[in-house]
């Protein structure tokens, strides 16, 4: 996913010379092609993550669309207040990219987790969450926040996910996008990291992802989960304020909230110290 | 974007600007029973300097992209500049009426809504890295105007402002000004008291950043330190102002109570009256 990011980034800044990308100080054999092919867009910004989130809101401001780019936490919590006060509130183009979404770092420990992130970044109004869930899905979501500039998030995997569509899919905010076919009285409905997950656990149900999402996009989700039975939702994440919680809310108020069926991890891998495969196996996001 | 050439505004009589702001600023805190005017007095003579004619700016074309941007880090101060952008022609003066009122744009933290206002602020430690964002492209584009953020000395605080530090003189932002409103005292204490940050002087200059020191309240000073010829070139550039809090109403000047008090009536009268008296001798002096 970290490949197909730098990969398509590198092709779009190309075509668009206002593209720029901010790393904190991480990115090793990951950044090179950007930071070689478009020096005077590229920043390191050294190991300073506020000061990176508010120079990127300056940059934005002056016409640049910047990316910042570090692992889970660092980009997102660390700039909390950066991100809601000079990107989110002044609407500026600036993604902030997270790799390493959900316990993709595994062993590294709970400072390299993003299990906390989509709570953060869905209390934003502005904000687009992008979790794509394969690298194709990765591409078709940098296309869009291209094409769509605005504060967003770009929560990544790591690197060697399977890819599940034979395509770059279209992609808009809050529109499920067809991942499996199968039973559509009860579907599985992911968003990033989750997409595996929720093939392995179909078992002949039909399998959407959601890969752009966030505040702005609740309107849409009604009309969609009517359309089923009922909807399981997976995510690499904890369950309070994460993206299950998102879509019941959506609904709150109305039969469809009662459709909704929550895989999220459970709060206990916090503490463990554990490959990927088995925090998402203890923390029962997978079987 | 406006592609005509850019003209600044005409210079101004800043001492004469410098009265009118500080006359706005206490209207507007006693009107609206806000608070911060210690802090807005502080700046009041940096302010008119600035828009008086240091600051490259129009109110005829308040987003020129070649004009000089302003920041004001210290957001709680927002009378000042409100009452400068007024004075100088960005907004109309009877605009600040609404000041902190239900449903004014004029909110009690600087707002980027606000004609001629880059950024909002109110979180302390915000302005310089935005400022340096700006300030950094501006040189990858090889654009000529400047970024002046002003914070508070009680911001310094903040880690946020260190990193930025590192960051402009290590990109040798030449283009990047930052001025620092040394009054000295935080919402509780005395800055030595709270957080001490000296030496101040010394510290900024092994950060790698161009460093002077000026009275804050006097305009020559203030003037020829702004031009771009007092600079060093590959250095960003401290100028370390040094004020009094409450500058210009005796019962204000460096009593912390006038952080977050706001005056009554009464005690405006007497604030603009000693003011406008000031302002009477400056002219006479003249």
């Amino acid at each position: 996913m970290r490949n197909a990011f730098i990969d398509e980034l590198v092709t779009l800044a190309q075509a668009h010379d206002h593209i720029a990308l901010i790393v904190g100080d991480l990115g090793y054999n990951v950044i090179e092609p950007f930071a070689d092919r478009f020096p005077d867009r590229f920043v390191n910004a050294g190991v300073a993550e506020q000061n990176m989130t508010g120079l990127a809101a300056g940059m934005a401001s002056e016409g640049y669309h910047v990316f910042t780019y570090s692992i889970a936490n660092f980009p997102t919590f660390r700039c909390a207040e950066q991100i809601r006060n000079d990107v989110d509130h002044h609407r500026l183009p600036v993604t902030v990219v997270a790799v390493g979404g959900g316990v993709s770092y595994g062993a590294l420990g709970y400072s390299h987790h993003a299990v906390q992130d989509y709570a953060l970044m869905r209390s934003m109004p502005n904000m687009v969450i992008a979790a794509p869930g394969d690298p194709m899905e990765t591409r078709a979501c940098l296309r869009w926040l291209v094409a769509n500039p605005g504060p967003s998030y770009l929560r990544l995997g790591k690197a060697g996910e399977p890819q599940f569509h034979d395509a770059v899919p279209d992609v808009a905010p809050g529109r499920w996008v067809s991942v499996r076919d199968g039973g559509q009285a009860d579907v599985m409905l992911s968003t990033g990291g989750a997409l595996g997950a929720a093939i392995g656990r179909a078992d002949g149900r039909a399998v959407w992802s959601l890969p752009l999402w966030g505040m702005a996009a609740k309107p849409l989700q009604p009309d969609q989960i009517a359309r089923h039975g009922s909807v399981t939702t997976l995510e690499d994440h904890l369950a309070d304020g994460g993206f299950g919680s998102w879509l019941t809310e959506a609904v709150a108020g109305t039969p469809a909230a009662a459709c909704i069926r929550p895989i999220a991890l459970s709060a206990e891998i916090c503490d463990m110290v554990a490959g990927q495969s088995t925090l998402n196996r203890v923390g029962g996001l997978t079987l | 974007m406006n592609d005509t050439d850019f003209i600044a505004a005409a210079p101004q009589d800043t001492r004469l600007l410098a009265q009118r702001i500080r006359c706005q600023a206490l209207r507007m805190v006693t009107r609206a029973k806000a608070s911060h005017i210690g802090s807005a007095l502080s700046i009041t003579d940096i302010m008119a300097v600035l828009y008086g004619g240091a600051l490259r700016v129009s109110a005829t074309t308040p987003d020129h992209p070649d004009r000089d941007r302003f920041i004001l880090s210290k957001g709680h101060a927002c009378v000042a500049v409100y009452a400068a952008l007024a004075e100088t022609g960005f907004i109309d003066r009877t605009l600040l009426d609404s000041y902190g009122t239900d449903g004014s744009m004029l909110m009690a933290h600087i707002s980027h809504k606000v004609p001629g206002s880059e950024f909002s602020t109110g979180a302390l430690g915000h302005g310089l890295p935005f400022g340096t964002g700006k300030a950094l492209a501006a040189k990858r584009r090889g654009m000529g105007w400047r970024t002046v953020v002003l914070t508070s000395d009680g911001e310094w605080g903040e880690g946020s402002n260190w990193e930025a530090a590192l960051f402009a003189a290590h990109h040798g932002l030449d283009n990047l000004l930052c001025i620092l409103d040394y009054n000295k005292l935080q919402s509780l204490r005395s800055v030595d008291e709270t957080l001490r940050l000296e030496p101040l002087h010394s510290k900024f200059a092994a950060f790698g950043w161009a460093v002077r020191e000026v009275d804050g309240h006097d305009h020559d000073a203030l003037a020829q330190a702004m031009t771009g010829a007092a600079w060093d070139p590959g250095k960003p550039m401290m100028l370390i102002a040094h004020t009094t809090k409450g500058k210009g109403v005796s019962f204000m000047e460096n009593k912390v109570e006038w952080h977050y008090r706001n005056p009554t009536p009464q005690l405006l009268e007497a604030a603009l009256a000693e003011i406008e008296g000031e302002g009477r001798e400056a002219q006479v002096h003249a």
